[in-house]
């Protein structure tokens, strides 16, 4: 079977809707099919991967430390729009620093986040071949 | 369903997993094990402890592929394949492991 490449688009903050956890459950899912999956963190979506969450407050599980297994998932291509983090004050370091292991180098951990410009990401997103938006 | 241990009624849901995760002792474990004629050794309880940590860290499950390589890489290369974990869990190491440990059923294990 030949490989596609897969881009889960990820447009929303973490809680208050169910987007971004169904979304995480279905990559984690479709990981068994060893495809070419991408993730694109886009508009509040960015905020899924913030450093620091808490949801003592509002009775959700608090599911960010899920991202950092994606890595065990050979999931490591974790896009994250520049424009997207500048117009919410945030920065790279108000991140989770999500790493992955890379087997063929002895275990080296490698960055999983690629900070792209909005029209770096158009491109990243074209060159896909199937896209799921949530 | 109910299973009982010293005494103590403990809440699963229909395939037997535990209703509420903060409520595991090993002697749970012992015991769901015992209900399916299967008695812990240290080999067992290798993997049981690697998932409930993997659990805290991450939150999930792992798929049955990253426990597989992730064991490999802890406890050696001769356990890291599926041959020895389903030795260890017939049933599955997904499934089976996962429900010892008092995890819910993997992401994705149907």
């Amino acid at each position: 079977m030949a490989t596609k490449k897969f881009m889960y688009v990820n447009r929303k903050a973490p809680y208050g809707t169910v987007y971004a956890l169904e979304s995480l459950e279905v990559v984690l899912i479709a990981a068994a099919f060893e495809q070419d999956v991408s993730l694109a963190f886009i508009d509040d979506g960015v905020y899924q991967i913030a450093k620091g969450q808490n949801t003592d407050g509002i009775g959700m599980k608090n599911f960010s430390a899920t991202y950092n297994a994606l890595g065990d998932y050979e999931i490591n291509k974790l896009y994250v729009e520049k424009e997207s983090l500048e117009e919410r004050g945030l920065t790279e370091d108000d991140l989770m620093p999500i790493m992955w292991e890379d087997e063929d180098d002895d275990w080296a951990e490698k960055p999983s986040i690629r900070i792209v410009s909005r029209a770096e990401m158009a491109n990243v997103l074209a060159d896909q071949d199937v896209h799921y938006s949530f | 369903m109910a299973l009982v241990v010293n005494g103590v009624e403990v809440a699963t849901d229909e395939e037997g997993y535990l209703e509420d995760l903060s409520s595991w002792t090993p002697e749970i474990a012992t015991a769901m094990a015992a209900e399916e004629d299967v008695e812990l050794s240290d080999e067992h309880w290798d993997i049981i402890n690697f998932l409930r940590e993997y659990y805290e860290e991450y939150q999930i499950a792992p798929a049955v592929r990253v426990l597989t390589k992730a064991v490999g890489k802890r406890l050696g290369k001769d356990k890291g394949n599926s041959k020895y974990l389903y030795s260890l869990f017939p049933y599955g190491p997904g499934k089976q492991a996962c429900k010892y440990a008092g995890l819910p059923k993997p992401t994705g294990c149907v």
